[in-house]
């Protein structure tokens, strides 16, 4: 094998400065959103006492879980011992660092009293999970950093694929964490599921090789450096296979909650007649995010085509964001079963689904994350050697 | 035979006296502490009571919300005109079996569970539940994160969604963090006995909430939990609640 060698990218186009300038407006706006909504107080969202999460959850849970499953190319190369896969590795472990950054800085901006973060480091509840994951995220951003400097800095190669061990293992742990936030939910028809765990991670991997792929294409098309089709189709076909497993573990959720009688009403809701909800599933989460990518990437005609893999990662993305929506507020605006067997009425929204509908601040804080996340790989890849010079076929294998 | 004590005598007698007395105080006080289970106000919380509630949905009248109102005004909880983001402590629901058609109607709140979800999934511990049973919100532990609304089985808990004016002093609220029906616990902590929805339910003639300590056989819920049929909502979760109905 050759010696890959990884260099800085130059940075001193105008397409990167144009890049940079739209990121960090969006994340001005996003900012001044967080601001807006902190001094006005949540009344200005469209979250209530029956949508406690919105969209800002929406964009903190996908880019959370993207972040896991964007450190998946590493492990491919570290854990699983697969050659061609190592030079994408350095790239692999900013993007999830970045992502999950984005993450959280936009789940601690949405919090009704952000100034008390203090309060969340300092004072813990070891039965809550949400106090488990504050650890599994620090811990995630921690041990990524390590792997990373092991990879990068020669005299410490040796111990990069231990490291990689790790931080594989502690992504599996955090998504499952992320998942469990859910799925403890005993009162709430939409959670209360095991399920929910294994598909978030099955989720992570698909998002964070959409993420991954499309950051690979644009800094390798924008630096002119060479990308060969070998490694294209190994990362488009791990993605397809990802975007398989979604269509397994989603049915196989769906499958176990229909069993049960009590929760036909929650499932009639999303797959039959919950409006929004119903259309975002099976249009957007399954159709467009699943079925029409699996489609690009496998159909002959469009199998090689950068294009149409580009096309594919960005549906898998809007796709993963429905879901999210689906999950997080679909779960909400579903009624919690208090009285089965009685119809239910009152001044608190009982008995009907609630209405949501996402203010501007609430997106715009949302896409302020994202750009954060993705103006910090810009900088990043510019700053330190993430990059390989070639990805060029000859130059990998 | 002198009757006069010698020194080591009268130091005996007052030695065994005080152990005597000793004994009997020890004693004493353990007994009055099994008997009588009311706490001064200045004693700390015990796991000796447990506050609860009985409320007969059958004597819940239609058309009357006077239990809120009271609620609304011992604790100062007001509204901006806005119901989808406006806190309430207590609400009236009105049910309708689907299967007979049977209606009936009863006041919801917090159900101050025995193994409370909103405590479990807590963060920082801003939740808690005292001894005596009563769950809480200790308002400067908490972050806003609403993960106890979303593990809340009965909707109890509110947000607060903007800048509040005018609190009253037993029922601190602030923007950003979330609260709940405190059971009156002011009213408790004072060694009163009833709570303000109660108070505003007899006062309407109804009687349609008790109030009491269900650890205190004695005490009049008790007594009736104890002779009459008693369900608690989605009593399948397991989280022993310390309100519970009738007629449901």
């Amino acid at each position: 094998m050759k010696t890959i060698a990884y260099r800085e990218i130059e940075g001193t186009s105008a397409g990167y400065y144009v890049l940079l300038g739209v990121l960090v407006v969006l994340i001005a706006i996003g900012g001044l959103s967080a601001l807006y909504m902190e001094h006005e107080g949540h009344h200005v969202t469209g979250m209530t006492n029956q949508i406690v999460w919105g969209m800002p959850h929406v964009f903190a849970v996908f880019l959370i879980i993207a972040a896991s499953g964007a450190l998946n190319v590493a492990s491919v190369g570290s854990v699983f011992g697969k050659t061609p896969y190592k030079p994408l590795a350095p790239l692999s472990g900013l993007l999830a660092v970045c992502l999950l950054m984005g993450g959280l800085i936009v789940l601690v901006l949405d919090l009704g009293r952000p100034d008390r973060l203090i309060v969340a480091m300092t004072s813990y509840n070891f039965k809550s999970i949400f106090a488990w994951n504050i650890f599994l995220y620090t811990g995630f951003l921690g041990i990524t950093v390590v792997y990373l400097w092991f990879m990068m800095e020669r005299r410490m190669n040796e111990y990069s694929s231990k490291a990689g061990l790790v931080a594989f293992v502690w992504r599996l742990i955090l998504t499952t964490g992320t998942g469990s936030i859910f799925g403890f939910l005993v009162a709430r028809s939409m959670y209360d599921s095991a399920v929910l765990a294994p598909m978030f991670i099955i989720m992570s991997l698909a998002f964070g090789m959409a993420i991954y792929l499309l950051v690979l294409f644009s800094a390798y098309h924008g630096t002119g450096r060479a990308l060969g089709d070998a490694t294209v189709r190994r990362l488009k076909n791990l993605l397809g296979v990802f975007i398989a497993a979604i269509l397994l573990i989603v049915l196989i959720f769906h499958l176990t909650k229909l069993y049960g009688t009590q929760y036909h009403g929650v499932e009639r809701f999303i797959l039959l007649d919950g409006g929004i909800y119903t259309f975002l599933f099976w249009g957007v989460q399954i159709g467009l995010g699943c079925i029409v990518p699996l489609v690009l990437l496998y159909a002959p005609a469009t199998a090689s085509s950068r294009g149409a893999i580009s096309l594919a990662s960005v549906l898998v993305v809007l796709g993963g964001l429905a879901a999210m929506y689906v999950i997080i507020i679909g779960g909400q605006a579903y009624p919690i079963e208090m009285f089965p067997g009685w119809e239910v009425q009152s001044s608190f929204a009982d008995g009907v689904v609630h209405e949501y509908a996402p203010s501007m601040y609430e997106i715009a804080l949302g896409v302020g994350g994202t750009a954060l996340a993705l103006a910090m790989v810009t900088v990043g890849i510019k700053v330190l050697r993430f990059l390989p010079l070639s990805l060029a076929d000859a130059d990998v294998e | 035979m002198s009757k006069e004590l010698t020194p080591t005598d009268s130091y005996r007698r007052r030695f065994l006296g005080g152990i005597g007395a000793l004994a009997a105080a020890a004693f004493g006080s353990g007994v009055i502490v099994n008997v009588a289970r009311a706490r001064s106000p200045d004693e700390a919380v015990t796991g000796n009571q447990r506050w609860g509630m009985l409320i007969d949905t059958g004597k819940c009248a239609d058309g009357c919300d006077e239990c809120v109102k009271a609620c609304n005004d011992e604790n100062g909880v007001t509204g901006h005109g806005r119901p989808e983001t406006d806190a309430q402590w207590i609400r009236t629901v009105t049910l309708r079996e689907k299967a007979t058609g049977r209606t009936t109607k009863l006041p919801m709140m917090c159900q101050h569970c025995e193994y409370p979800p909103c405590v479990d999934v807590c963060p920082t511990g801003a939740s808690f539940r005292r001894d005596d049973g009563i769950v809480l919100v200790d308002k400067h532990l908490c972050i806003g994160c609403r993960y106890c609304m979303m593990a809340c089985p009965y909707k109890a808990r509110s947000f607060i969604h903007e800048v509040i004016m005018d609190q009253k002093h037993n029922a601190p609220r602030g923007k950003g963090t979330v609260e709940s029906c405190t059971l009156c616990v002011h009213r408790i902590d004072k060694g009163e006995t009833t709570t303000a929805c109660q108070d505003a339910c007899t006062k309407a003639g109804h009687n349609a909430i008790l109030f009491g300590d269900l650890k205190d056989p004695n005490s009049e819920i008790s007594k009736r939990l104890a002779n009459e049929p008693s369900t608690q909502v989605r009593g399948d979760l397991g989280l022993n609640l310390g309100v519970r109905y009738q007629g449901i």
